[in-house]
């Protein structure tokens, strides 16, 4: 059997509609036998927050007000027209009454499939957060060295 | 051997193959999984990543308009 693919996606964005795009592609790569990495840093690290809504997650007042304010999946904002939250529930309610998978059921997928999570170590100094904030899918904190190590001899997104 | 059957014709990208990856990873090898489907992406990739990933696609056949059945074996 052919050696197998490889797709590996850095997740910097924590925005509701990329989220989604993210985790399609994770999926549909995982479904097809593709190896999966995901690297969440930055905004991306409020997905796999164990804490799904807004909490004061993170060491230091700053962290933890800054981790209010960036809050878990629950929360996530639509890259435009977000309107104070109110958008991305349409948006999910749409895909749900036209039969199309919503994040959560993506990401419950993706972690089925066998997808692997990593959390950025730098992101996570800098907002406080540690390997107990994320969920326990996320198998490792790692740096951008072993990230480049992971992917290599596959394809890589930036989302 | 065992014949399971899989309905996908209400799914799309990418549930399409990850409903069908779930359903032949509870199968054994040599068992049987009937997938109903609809005509464009799902009937152009389903087979083809199936066969790609090692299993065997036995038929397509047209069952009703738009709908058709293939039979993959594990």
């Amino acid at each position: 059997m052919a050696e197998k693919k490889k797709l590996s996606i850095i997740v910097f964005s924590g925005d509701y509609d990329k989220a989604f795009a993210a985790f399609t592609i994770a999926s549909g790569a995982a479904a097809l036998d593709y190896e999966v990495n995901l690297f969440f840093t930055f905004f991306g690290l409020n997905i796999i927050k164990k804490r799904r809504g807004r909490w004061p997650l993170g060491k230091g007042f700053r962290a933890r007000f800054f981790g209010f304010l960036l809050g878990g999946r629950n929360v996530l904002p639509l890259s435009r027209l977000n309107f104070a939250g109110l958008s991305p529930i349409l948006l999910g309610n749409l895909a749900k009454k036209r039969k199309v998978a919503g994040v959560d059921e993506l990401i419950d997928a993706s972690i089925k499939l066998g997808v692997n999570f990593y959390a950025c170590e730098t992101a996570g100094v800098i907002l406080g957060l540690e390997k107990k904030d994320f969920i326990p899918e996320v198998q490792k904190i790692i740096g951008i060295a072993s990230f480049l190590k992971l992917q290599e001899g596959g394809a890589t997104l930036f989302i | 051997m065992s014949r399971a059957q899989l309905d996908i014709t209400a799914e799309h990208c990418p549930m399409t193959f990850v409903k069908t990856k779930f359903a032949l990873s509870k199968l054994r090898a040599g068992d049987i999984l009937e997938v109903l489907l609809t005509e464009g992406e799902p009937l152009e990739n389903v087979p083809r990543s199936a066969s790609e990933q090692g299993y065997s696609v036995l038929s397509i056949e047209r069952v009703d308009e738009n709908i058709h059945k293939i039979v993959i074996q594990k």
